[in-house]
């Protein structure tokens, strides 16, 4: 495989009893850019990230991250990746300063804690309890966990999803330095806004495969048809048009 | 990787060895929970100061005497209240059965010539207070003794219920503190999904599950020390084994109830299920491993299943070095069975731990 893919995945298959979450998926992540991973709820998102960080064994398909497999490097890939998984939380009556401190003692390189405290902003909350923290201030530990370790590879499970607007621009600001260093990053999101500020290119991901995969600028140019004069076309109207606009509930 | 340099705290960016941090983090999230330390330190001191009472460790045991009212009931009162050792009162025949169910009285004397004792004789005071009313009777009858035996009246240390029962409590809340605390702690770090995002790090699973059993043995001291001074100071408890030896029992102990602790937390994901898991485990042994009477009560068909368990053998072992001063070759095979509680369910745990 190439040196310059950061994840490469082929034909991932996870099925939970009956229900198959992920069928047939493939996808490559380029060192160095940000891909996010669309798609409705119940779509395969957060089973296929989980796959990718070696925390769920899929029952069919490869996948490499960093060059490397689950299997003969988990030690050295875990050294390697930062990880934000959705609704983690914390221990409460552990402050900021001593769950990045247990944190970063897992790991063999990587930031200090003062200076990650300054990377999310929490310098100022580092003697709370992580009980007392805002949503937004609890995501930004957690961003702050996932970098403790220097990663190469980031991986973010929809980081944004219920935080105020402030909170959004102050995380992709993050990440966006996160970047200028020259992490890569994989992240899932449902925010099509979020997906076309951050992310050089994106897969839209239903029933558990890809069903389609590019820069967000060509999805739109390809496939988001103005209807209106008035209206540009955006990650939006493509998203809408590929999965359509019925509800979907949490599978 | 480099190998870790004297300076090796800078070269986690400021954080201690892992094992340390795992482990403090527990002992910071323990000391921060106030409920947990008063169950800690508080629940030995109230079931010894409960069980003093309700056992009381000098004088004759008082028996208690029902008389069944009635025409000659008054001398009968008479006779008996002669004796220190009989308390005396009136039981109409109506109440008699639940009064000697209850413990109320111990006997019934309906009077006559003679008198009617009624008890039942499967219950010890019962024939306590059979012998010492009878004995009281016949000598207010005017009964001529054959000779008055002397009485060499002693207090052996150590031998009373109190002294017995205080290393029992000690095992019970080193029992109760290790399962609880551990399993509790597992099951809510696995609800949070915070199990999961451990494990997605390389942090090793084997010092994760090392660190609540190293934390419990930095409380260890004081939930140790406070029955056993309290049982010494106020009770005058013999303690003839060194604190080295009660020491090391006490870790023996700890070490066994956190794997075991481990163990049930390592697969379950609801508070419900922890606590009928606890329950099914601790009941038992509260009422098996000879913490509030012998062991030796059951029958012989079933002792090498009440040996083995971790909670006879703690006790046992507490009790050999503070009542009795053991060596720890003394009670070499009471801590191989803790060692054994230790090592088994701690890999088992590794093993089967569901991460998420």
């Amino acid at each position: 495989m190439s040196v310059d893919l950061a994840v490469r995945c082929q034909n991932l298959q996870k099925r939970y009893g009956d229900v198959v979450a992920v069928n047939g998926l493939s996808l490559e992540v380029r060192r160095g850019e940000c891909f996010g991973l669309l798609g409705p709820n119940g779509a395969g998102k957060t089973t296929t990230i989980e796959i990718l960080e070696g925390l769920l064994a899929p029952d069919g398909g490869e996948v490499q991250v960093l060059g490397l497999t689950w299997l003969s490097h988990e030690r050295e890939l875990r050294q390697r990746l930062g990880i934000q998984l959705q609704e983690t939380q914390f221990t409460d009556k552990l402050t900021v300063e001593e769950t990045l401190r247990l944190f970063r003692s897992f790991y063999d390189r990587g930031r200090s804690v003062d200076e990650l405290l300054g990377l999310v902003e929490l310098d100022g909350k580092r003697g709370s309890w992580v009980v007392k923290l805002s949503g937004g201030q609890k995501q930004r530990l957690s961003i702050a966990c996932a970098l403790v370790g220097d990663p190469d590879l980031l991986f973010l499970d929809e980081p944004t999803t219920g935080l105020d607007p402030q909170s959004r621009q102050q995380l992709w600001g993050i990440l966006r330095r996160f970047r200028e260093d020259g992490g890569t990053v994989l992240l899932t999101t449902h925010y099509m806004d979020e997906a076309e500020t951050l992310c050089d290119r994106v897969a839209i991901v239903d029933q558990g495969r890809v069903i389609a995969e590019g820069t967000p600028e060509e999805l739109i140019t390809s496939l988001a048809k103005p209807k209106v004069v008035v209206h540009e076309g955006t990650l939006e109207d493509v998203f809408m048009s590929l999965t359509g606009r019925h509800l979907r509930d949490d599978a | 990787m480099t190998t870790p340099s004297r300076n090796s705290t800078s070269r986690r960016g400021g954080a201690h060895h892992p094992l340390l941090e795992l482990t403090l983090a527990r002992l910071r999230e323990f000391i921060r929970e106030p409920e947990a330390l008063f169950w800690t330190f508080l629940f030995p001191i109230v079931m010894s100061v409960a069980m003093s009472i309700a056992f009381p460790s000098s004088g004759s045991p008082v028996v208690r005497v029902g008389i069944e009212p009635g025409a000659s009931a008054d001398s009968l009162r008479q006779a008996l209240a002669a004796s220190k050792d009989i308390v005396v009162r009136d039981v109409p025949a109506a109440d008699q059965l639940r009064a000697l169910r209850n413990g109320e009285v111990h006997l019934i004397v309906v009077p006559g010539r003679p008198p009617t004792y009624r008890f039942d004789p499967v219950r010890d005071e019962s024939r306590l207070a059979r012998l010492t009313v009878d004995d009281a009777l016949k000598r207010a009858a005017g009964r001529a003794e054959p000779w008055s035996a002397h009485e060499d009246l002693i207090q052996i240390p150590g031998s009373r219920y109190v002294d017995w029962l205080i290393p029992g409590i000690v095992a019970l809340g080193i029992m109760n503190n290790g399962l609880w605390s551990i399993g509790f702690m597992t099951v809510q770090a696995r609800l949070r999904k915070l199990l999961k995002r451990l494990a997605a790090s390389p942090m090793r699973k084997r010092e994760f599950l090392m660190a609540p059993m190293l934390s419990r043995l930095v409380f260890l001291g004081p939930e140790v020390a406070v029955p056993v001074l309290f049982g010494a100071l106020v009770f005058g408890m013999p303690v003839r084994g060194s604190i080295v030896n009660i020491s090391g029992v006490a870790v023996a102990g700890a070490l066994a109830f956190g794997s075991l602790g481990l163990l049930m937390g390592s697969r379950v994901r609801t508070f419900e299920a922890i606590s009928g898991l606890m329950n099914l485990t601790t009941v038992p042994m509260w009422v098996l491993s000879g913490v509030f009477f012998s062991a030796s009560n059951f029958p012989d068909a079933v002792q090498p299943v009440i040996q083995g368990l971790p909670l006879t053998a703690l006790v046992d072992a507490l009790r050999g070095v503070i009542l009795e001063g053991s060596t720890l070759q003394g009670i070499g095979s009471e801590l191989a069975i803790l060692a054994g509680w230790t090592i088994v369910p701690f890999f088992v745990a590794l093993r089967i731990f569901r991460w998420r």
